[in-house]
């Protein structure tokens, strides 16, 4: 992976921030959560919709750098028809990738394109801005009734 | 003074003697992802020369001890550097010695006086203290551009008290709507609490018009001296504030000290915050009687080597002639928003150029988050700050969560603020806007 600015920025990465999935509150939520990153002020609102045996989609809103952005359209694609247990798989395979100060490269069996954000985690202020989605997630499942 | 020492803290500051200074700070030569740094974040921290390092390095090796307390000749020299510290930092504002309370942080010293006076809301320091109680119907003022610091405390105040926190709004141009002063400041006001220059827009506040406005409803004025005292200077008395803080890592002093300066007939009125040892005369088991300010703001062991260094860095900034210092900041500055406003997608916040600001300015990217730009600034070496530099009701009135600053000091060059315009140039077409 290369490092520095084009490790951080990869295409995929630019392009999922520029236009992101899952962007846009859908009605019928299961649960909802908000959440803010108090370093930068980014918010992000996220929905859980449910479907059979589990979780069908999330959608979400909020601003935030390119890094927040991208994870969240990631996180989006990543989060489809898949029971709770294998969600909270993928919040818990993504949160090692980010604490792994760039030594991970992420299990693309269970993150798909969402390990670009690998180079991310060597950035020790910025991978808040990556997980601020998936925390989210995290809370509105354990918000689900 | 001679003649000729006049002279040269009188003429302009020019770039040899700038690149002079800067060999006084070791880490403006470092260099960073490759590049040689071009620091540009004083606003939050300002960078230690030598000799302030020295001073707090020749403290621990010669002079350690516990002040105001002990006989033994160590505890006396550090008593005297302490106090003598004082002195120095006193002269430097326009302050008499014990008008000078020591705090962790401008922070620290804003608290102390809004927990004074709410423990005079509760009673405490008696009769003299009966002018800083606040209670229903009284209100405290403050500013849209405050930094949380000079902006919480009295919202917790207000909350604790009962008093009704009110808030001058601001001019999309950044300025303060005086019109609203005029209007809020009255009857019921008791303090009025604002900065002098703000750490985001570099908007230069009238402080006078401000002071004259709670002066004739008798209210009591709390200056956030943080981003003046550093880089201007600075009378508190001319000024006619009752209350100013600042802190010395931004004025090339070392972190864990700041100043509370207080008028001298108030902080002998006023009620402690903080209490323990060094602050009291006599104590029973049921109360205490506590020691005249300075020392009755100051409980507990204290910030010994910081204040001896904080000192030394007034007296650098003293030297060089914070005048001097003023112009080429506010050159730097005027440079460095001309250059802004010339950037196709970049919205700079406050006073546009031609107008006299602080030697700082923050922008918006049209399309391009804060973290963004500042990430891709940090690969050229060049350190800003991004977010909401702990003012996020200002950048809710500018619409936005947050903004880039890159701020001046004594040190920068206008190479450097040529670099960072460079570096912001560049932005937009890696991020693929504003083509
Ligand atoms: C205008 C202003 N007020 C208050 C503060 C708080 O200073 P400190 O964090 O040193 O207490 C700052 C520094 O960030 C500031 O710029």
């Amino acid at each position: 992976m290369s490092s520095g600015l084009d490790g951080l920025y990869q295409e995929v990465i630019m392009d999922h921030s520029r236009r992101p999935h899952g962007h846009g509150l859908k009605d019928g939520a299961a649960a909802e959560s908000h959440q803010i990153n108090p370093t930068c002020g980014d918010e992000i609102t996220l929905r859980v919709h449910a479907g059979e045996g589990g979780i069908a989609s999330i959608s979400w809103e909020g601003h935030g750098c390119a890094i927040s952005q991208a994870s969240a359209s990631l996180l989006s694609d990543l989060i489809v028809d898949l029971d709770e247990a294998a969600v909270r798989e993928r919040i818990a395979a993504f949160r090692e990738l980010m604490r792994s100060r760039g030594e991970l490269e992420g299990d693309d069996e269970l993150l798909g394109d969402a390990i670009v954000l690998g180079g991310v985690s060597r950035n020790v202020a910025r991978d808040k801005c990556a997980m601020l989605a998936w925390v989210a997630l995290e809370d509105a499942l354990q918000r689900v009734p | 003074m001679s003649t000729t020492e006049q002279q040269a803290t009188t003429d302009a500051m020019t770039l040899a003697e700038v690149e002079r200074l800067r060999a006084d700070f070791p880490i403006l030569g470092e260099r960073v992802n490759g590049h040689p740094l071009v620091y540009l974040d004083s606003g939050a921290t300002s960078q230690r020369p030598k000799r302030v390092m020295d001073a707090e390095r020749d403290f621990a090796e010669h002079r350690n001890s516990a002040v105001h307390r002990g006989a033994h000749t160590l505890a006396a020299e550090a008593t005297e550097l302490f106090e003598n510290a004082r002195a120095t930092v006193a002269r430097f504002i326009g302050a008499r010695e014990n008008e000078v309370v020591w705090t962790s942080n401008a922070t620290e010293a804003l608290n102390l006086v809004a927990y004074s006076f709410s423990n005079a809301s509760l009673g405490r320091g008696g009769a003299d203290a009966e002018r800083f109680r606040l209670g229903d119907g009284d209100e405290i003022v403050v500013t849209e551009m405050e930094h949380h610091a000079n902006l919480i405390p009295w919202q917790e105040l207000a909350a604790r008290t009962g008093a009704t926190l009110r808030v001058i709004g601001l001019s999309d141009d950044g300025t303060l709507r005086m019109d609203e002063a005029a209007a809020i400041i009255g009857e019921r006001t008791r303090l009025v609490c604002f900065t002098h220059v703000s750490n985001v827009l570099g908007t230069i506040n009238p402080v006078e018009q401000l002071v004259a406005l709670a002066r004739a409803v008798g209210a009591f004025v709390v200056l956030d001296a943080c981003q003046s005292v550093p880089h201007r200077a600075i009378d508190v008395a001319a000024l006619d504030v009752d209350f100013a803080a600042f802190s010395g890592h931004k004025m090339l002093g070392p972190t864990g000290v700041g100043v509370l300066y207080g008028r001298a007939e108030l902080l002998a009125a006023m009620p402690p915050f903080l209490t323990g040892g060094s602050m009291i005369t006599t104590v029973t088991l049921e109360k205490a009687e506590y020691l005249p300010p300075p020392q009755r703001f100051e409980a507990g062991t204290q910030r010994v080597s910081q204040a001896v260094a904080l000192a030394a860095a007034v007296d650098y900034l003293s030297e060089v002639g914070i005048d001097r210092i003023h112009r080429w900041e506010a050159a730097l500055g005027q440079r460095l928003v001309e250059g802004l406003e010339r950037v196709p997608g970049v919205r700079v916040l406050g006073p546009a150029s031609g107008v006299d600001r602080a030697g700082l300015a923050s922008f918006v990217f049209e399309g391009v988050h804060a973290h963004d730009v500042g990430q891709y600034l940090d690969d050229l070496g060049i350190a800003v700050r991004v977010g909401h530099h702990c003012a996020q009701p200002l950048h809710r009135r500018f619409g936005v969560t947050a903004s880039s600053r890159a701020s001046a000091y004594l040190y920068t060059t206008p190479e450097e603020v040529d670099a960072f315009l460079d570096g912001v140039r560049g932005v937009g077409s890696f991020f693929g806007v504003g083509r």
